[in-house]
């Protein structure tokens, strides 16, 4: 006899579970967690360093980079914060396991703020929840102005979403309007910062909204 | 490549449900999939026929229920299916729009053979 049985369950549900308590041991630690994502080449990196540079003077930050090499870490390093690299052999994203597995490589009770940047793809990253108290999603001029309308589930988990190497809009034809509209139907009102990690343009006014999260969570914390 | 993993997923989930009715066999599992959140294709029936081996599970038939992204005008109602190239109300044209549909990710049911027939009166 066959009978169907209701479940009605996420399949990530051991994800999720996972990252709620990815979540609780931040929260502990009075650490802040941003996950980075973007196209490979759409500056997580770029963004990230000018981040540390401008904020480490006022905040304690630790990077954690999902890659396979640990080339993008060198320069972070340079600087003198913690890092660590979240090997993914390869995956398409990061996902709460990997990110539990790698937590006790950082000190979080040494942290205000944590950045992991996850792997270059603007698809299977949005799907995995890491924990992290807001997503960062960077896109970038090069890439166009039609890729909220290809990757919509990226662009509506985003928090925070950064449009870089804005000194190339001129030569590529980039439709900023057509852009955010697309990104406004998915994520009203999501925070948007036009930047050129280049020329520094608009970078200030991120590094103040970082400031404004950081600080409402020391308020609260 | 990611499939693996929440082929594991579902296994792990559709084991478990069917363990607690005390089912003798999965026969077929039943996913909701929006377009939103479209990160599966059809290879997780490939992955499943690997790794459900040795389980109750082997054999069973993973079917996809795949719901559309739709959009709705928060100016005139109109739903419409999001289309990849233009978010804006084919309707009024207004682009004030919001996500109506498409997110869905779970597993929904599952059919099973039940263990035992119940023994009669």
């Amino acid at each position: 006899m066959t009978e169907k049985i209701p479940v009605v369950e996420n399949i990530l549900s051991a994800n999720d579970a996972l990252a709620e308590q990815i979540q609780a041991r931040l929260d502990q630690a009075g650490v802040l967690a941003l996950n980075f994502m973007a196209s490979p080449g759409g500056g997580k990196t770029s963004v990230i360093l000018r981040t540390v540079q401008a904020l480490m003077d006022e905040v304690r930050i630790g990077v954690m980079d999902g890659d396979i090499v640990e080339i993008d870490l060198r320069e972070l390093a340079a600087l003198g914060i913690p890092v660590s690299l979240i090997n993914t052999g390869g995956q398409c994203h990061l996902d709460a396991n990997m990110v539990h597995r790698a937590l006790p490589s950082m000190d979080l009770d040494a942290l205000d703020l944590l950045i992991i940047e996850n792997v270059g793809n603007l698809i299977c990253p949005a799907a995995f929840k890491l924990g992290v108290h807001r997503n960062v999603v960077i896109a970038s001029v090069p890439e166009g102005d039609d890729k909220p309308y290809k990757y919509p589930g990226m662009f509506r988990g985003a928090d925070v979403l950064l449009l870089n190497k804005m000194d190339l809009q001129e030569y590529m034809g980039f439709n900023v309007d057509y852009f955010r509209q697309g990104v406004e139907a998915l994520n009203p009102g999501v925070a948007f910062f036009p930047v050129s990690c280049r020329t520094g343009e608009g970078l200030d006014a991120w590094f103040a909204w970082l400031r404004a999260q950081l600080n409402s969570r020391g308020a609260a914390g | 490549m990611h499939e693996l993993g929440v082929t594991q997923s579902i296994l792990e989930i559709a084991l478990r449900h069917a363990n607690q009715a005390g089912a003798a066999r999965i026969r077929e599992v039943n996913l909701v999939i929006g377009e939103l959140s479209s990160i599966v294709d059809d290879s997780v029936q490939f992955y499943w026929d690997m790794i459900s081996e040795g389980t109750i599970a082997h054999g069973a038939v993973l079917t996809f229920t795949r719901i559309p992204a739709t959009l709705r005008c928060q100016h005139c109602g109109h739903e419409f299916p999001l289309n990849h190239h233009d978010y804006a109300c084919p309707a009024c044209g207004s682009n004030k729009v919001v996500v109506a549909d498409g997110e869905q990710f779970y597993l929904e049911s599952i059919d099973v053979d039940l263990a035992e027939p119940q023994p009669g009166p």
